[in-house]
């Protein structure tokens, strides 16, 4: 599969060590970085909890080891098992439809040989792959009958996953897909309609589709001071928190909101909280650029892609982690309702770690598998 | 497969499309981070100022601290209600999830009453449910341990310091500084809810009741920083409390429990004064009670014991009981009688053993069977004559009679700094009008001669108008309280007062004031033997008041009449003579003669407080004597 014929490169050495191992290096360094802070602002929202870091470095190291084993997996096996890996996280999405458990008023686990999973965060992956597999098998730009099947392929599992439900991961899904398909090509006439069509679906959606919980953070959002010891009182707190940070920060360790737990969910989903708290907006910055860094990189990557699949695909993992970023400091900033998305790669827990990682490791898969064109 | 070149160019056009929209989508990824870092701006920026005022008030709380309670000294500095650290069974409703299992769980460890339950809950219901509140006070040493070892089955409870009041001397001081108690509703309207925020305790009766603001003191605040669950994490910045004022008083610890002793089981009351300031020297009335029992919740069966005895321990017998103060009056009667000219010191009444008024065969008899004969202002005193007062207030009326009385202190609250006292009645022909709807009859004049009939007097009021005797005119208003204390620097009260002096010429005073002394120094007075070889100089008057009417031509036989109708027991007297520099009064309740229950009484508070570290006096003579003077009959 790897060409032996040597390329015109100035850092041959290190490019070949790397190419072998399938390794993006950029995009690998702008991860550490990202990594490498979120465990020091894990140490300070943690209340000083070393064990606590030390677990989720321990995830961290088995969420990379997973994402190297991907990246050896050549696109193009990717895209065999792509079918069978959506059809198998569709039934597994109808398994929890009917046997779940019910978690915090949810039905999102299922629990395999003693094993809990949520297959929705399975789904969160393979949905943009079945969807840039399915529009890679047709010319470019999707006709509109490719483009109906597309919705197809998004709508099941979506509203499956709304059902549990859980809006937050429905949001993630239905974005990955869709970005997929803006990214095919979709012309800009139907993206019109198909905003228009959002736009007046919205008050059905309200109405009729949505849980009162969900419409409750909706309008907290909006109006988080109404209900300052309810539902409002996260974002508050939350607010008050990277507002008192200021432009240089309390320092680490420093923050009171964060050190007396004034901010809910500290070190999970509101963990960028204790970041504009401790470091102020110098911080928030640098994380910003961090970002920005890996998700350009990942843009990159994909337009260096060489096939229809591989390109959406790899398009389609870095937007949606920009929307997942997007989301949860848009949600913990106050400017979007809380939805429960936690922040990528920096907050606490393992599975978004490993949905996130494997992303990647099909996007280093995607860079370090090409044919060399000018062979 | 299509041919090779379409192939080509529909992959150039497919990354091409791809190529626009990455770029497209880049821009919009910064566009929308710009809009975070906007927001980010706003907040920690714009709006920092507010965010971290409001961070500010997050983390900090004021806590009130209780200032501690000032302490009750006699006048030479022995301590008479103190602070005492002790340990107490905290617990906050909120923090414990079943209280009733947390509850009986304790019990194995540590002994609940049901009164304490009762109490915790009363006070739980009334109080946020956040705010710790006490299950049981006084922790032995043994039940801190057992719960320190168990502490962490109990969330939401502790064990605690608290000071809490006590008072050293228990029962012997209880009438005379009252006690304080938890605050209840009704104080809670009452006080500042600022300055009590940490207080528990609030004076509830006597001394800790009147001098409540005075003894309470100012709130301190601690400023801390809590988490969000309230945890007080450290202390920031801290406002001492300002302690409560001492309170120096004039009572003597030693008079006061020699005035008990003497008194002993008797019922009765003893109010020791200072003539010269009004100062209360000792304030006794038995039976007493334990004031610490009321300090931290008195158990239901205890205190309805208290309620419930005959004896009434709780009732305040030295300012709140009222008897008739039978022949201690007579001196005061005699000196109206000579301001006002109806006798003479040499006037002889003739004293044929009762008293009849003009058309009347009704008999007011005299104590003594037979009479005494021809009686003089002097020997009517000494021998307690009471034709000689039949005769003498039946002269004056009562129009001139109330008044002289009401000034010297009767019939009204004579403004004791401890709010307890009661007014007692000074029969006048405007109060029958107004109490009893009935005309004043000349008779009703005759029994207030000797101090019955519908006249009723406290010990102080007694003690108050003696001291005005014994200054020939002036008397202060009574005090408990000499001086106040802050942080150890006493600020004196000074004497207040009684309204204006006793308008009498001193050649009035003379004749009666050499009576009294006589009284107790003759071997024909009435207190004679009580104060028989006393090394003071001393003058007093004896009473004994009837609480039984004996009928006409009926002897009244002692053995015969039931233990709480017999005669109340009363003496006033003061000491020495020339200076005084004591007053004393005594009522002894159903204890027969002044001159033999009472005045031995006043003897031991006065031996105290005139020999105290000179030498100890052989105990006075107690045995009953003949010749001694007796309640005068009013026949019915």
């Amino acid at each position: 599969m790897l060409s032996s014929q040597p390329r015109a490169d100035t850092h041959k050495e290190q490019r070949s060590l790397a190419w072998k191992l399938h390794i993006d290096v950029p995009l690998l360094l702008g991860l550490l970085v990202l990594m490498g802070l979120a465990q020091v602002v894990l140490y300070s929202a943690s209340g000083q909890d070393i064990a606590m870091v030390e677990k989720q470095v321990a995830r961290l190291g088995l969420a990379l080891a997973f994402m190297f084993g991907l990246a050896q997996v050549p696109p193009r096996v990717l895209k065999f098992w792509t079918l069978p890996l959506y059809v198998v996280g569709v039934l597994l999405l109808i398994a929890v439809f009917l046997v779940g458990d019910v978690a915090l008023g949810a039905q999102r686990w299922l629990e395999i040989g003693g094993f809990r999973f949520q297959p929705s965060e399975l789904m969160k992956q393979a949905l943009p792959m079945m969807v840039a597999w399915y529009l890679s098998e047709h010319q470019l730009p999707p006709k509109f009958k490719h483009l109906a099947v597309a919705f197809g392929i998004l709508a099941l599992p979506i509203l499956l996953i709304a059902e549990q439900p859980d809006l937050g991961t429905a949001v993630l899904a239905l974005s990955s897909g869709l970005l997929v398909i803006l990214l095919a090509g979709m012309s800009w006439k139907l993206i019109a309609g198909l905003a228009a069509a959002i736009g007046g679906f919205l008050p059905i959606l309200w109405n009729f589709l949505m849980h009162d919980y969900q419409r409750r953070r909706v309008l907290t959002m909006l109006d988080p001071e109404a209900d300052p010891v309810g539902a409002g009182y996260q974002i508050i707190q939350s607010k008050i928190a990277i507002g008192s940070g200021g432009i240089y920060g309390k320092g680490w360790l420093h923050g009171t909101q964060a050190q007396l737990e004034f901010i809910p969910e500290h070190h999970t989903d509101f963990i960028f909280a204790v970041l504009g708290e401790e470091f102020g907006l110098s911080g928030v910055l640098i994380l910003i650029a961090v970002y920005l860094f890996i998700i350009a990189r990942g843009l990159y990557i994909a337009t260096q892609a060489q096939d229809s699949y591989s390109r959406l695909l790899a398009g389609a993992i870095t937007l949606t982690f920009f929307v997942y970023v997007f989301v949860n400091i848009g949600m913990v900033s106050g400017i979007l309702p809380v939805v429960g998305v936690p922040l990528p790669l920096v907050s606490y827990g393992g599975t978004s770690l490993v949905t996130l990682l494997a992303g990647f490791g099909m996007l280093m898969s995607i860079k370090t598998h090409r044919k060399l064109v000018s062979a | 497969m299509p041919p090779q070149a379409a192939t080509i160019k529909d992959h150039i056009r497919e990354s091409n499309i791809f190529f626009a929209r990455s770029v497209l989508a880049l821009v919009l990824v910064v566009v929308l981070l710009s809009i975070l870092l906007a927001r980010m701006y706003w907040l920690q920026v714009t709006e920092h100022d507010r965010f971290k005022t409001l961070a500010e008030n997050n983390r900090i709380t004021l806590i009130p601290i209780a200032p501690a309670r000032g302490l009750i000294y006699d006048r030479k500095g022995v301590v008479l209600a103190e602070n005492r650290s002790m340990f107490v069974l905290e617990v906050v409703p909120e923090q414990v999830k079943d209280l009733k299992a947390t509850v009986a769980e304790l019990r194995q460890l540590i002994a609940i009453s049901d009164n304490d339950w009762e109490h915790f809950q009363a006070n739980r219901l009334r109080s946020r449910s956040f705010q710790a509140q006490v299950l049981r006070s006084n922790l032995s040493d043994t039940e801190v341990a057992a719960f320190s070892v168990n502490r962490h089955r109990f969330p939401g409870v502790s064990v605690q310091p608290r000071l809490i009041r006590h008072y050293p001397h228990g029962e012997a001081f209880a009438h005379a500084l009252g006690y304080v108690g938890r605050i209840n509703e009704k104080e809670l309207a009452e006080i500042d809810p600022g300055n009590y925020k940490a207080t528990q305790y609030i004076g509830k009766l006597g001394i800790e009741k009147f001098y409540e603001k005075e003894l309470h003191g100012t709130v301190g605040y601690e400023e801390v920083e809590t988490d969000v669950h309230g945890r007080v994490l450290r202390t920031l910045r801290r406002v001492p409390p300002v302690a409560g004022k001492d309170l120096h008083l004039h009572l003597d610890a030693g008079l006061q429990q020699a005035a008990e002793q003497a008194l002993g089981e008797q019922r009765g009351a003893v109010i020791a004064l200072d003539p010269q300031t009004g100062g209360i020297l000792a304030l006794v009335s038995k039976p007493g009670y334990d004031p610490n029992l009321f300090v931290t919740g008195i158990p239901s069966t205890i205190y309805k014991a208290l309620r419930a005895s005959p004896e009434q321990p709780l009732f305040n017998r030295a300012l709140r009981g009222t008897y008739p103060p039978g022949s201690t009056i007579k001196p005061m009667l005699a000196l109206l009688g000579l301001k006002e000219g109806v006798v003479t010191p040499s006037t002889v009444v003739y004293d044929p053993g009762f008293f009849q008024l003009p058309k009347s065969s009704h008999k007011y008899r005299d104590w003594r069977k037979g009479g005494h004969g021809a009686v003089s202002l002097e020997f009517s005193l000494m021998q307690s004559c009471d034709i000689y007062y039949y005769t003498l207030a039946h002269k004056l009326g009562i129009d001139r009679i109330s008044p002289h009385f009401e000034h010297l202190g009767f019939g009204r609250l004579n403004g004791l700094d401890n709010g307890d006292e009661m007014a007692g009645i000074l029969p006048s022909r405007a109060w029958k009008r107004a109490k009893r709807r009935e005309a004043w009859y000349p008779g009703d004049t005759v029994n207030i001669g000797i101090g019955q009939g519908f006249w009723s007097v406290t010990s102080l009021q007694l003690a108050q108008a003696t001291a005005r005797l014994a200054n020939r005119g002036t008397a202060y208003q009574p005090r408990m309280v000499k001086a106040l204390a802050q942080s150890g620097v006493p600020e004196a009260l000074p004497p207040v007062p009684d309204g204006e002096p006793l308008a009498i010429a001193p050649e009035h005073w003379g004749p009666v004031m050499e009576a009294m002394r006589k009284t107790s120094m003759h071997e024909r007075g009435t207190a004679y033997k009580a104060f028989k070889g006393a090394p003071y100089t001393h003058a007093g008057k004896t009473g004994t008041a009837q609480r039984f009417s004996v009928k006409q031509n009926a002897k009244y036989d002692e053995k015969n009449v039931a233990a709480k109708l017999r005669d109340n027991a009363m003496y006033i007297g003061f000491a020495p003579f020339e200076k005084p520099e004591i007053v004393v009064a005594v009522a002894a309740e159903n204890a027969g003669h002044g001159g033999s229950s009472a005045a031995p009484v006043a003897r031991a508070v006065m031996d105290f407080y005139l020999n105290q570290g000179k030498m100890t006096l052989p105990a006075p003579g107690m045995e009953e004597d003949v010749g001694e003077e007796e309640v005068g009959g009013e026949e019915r």
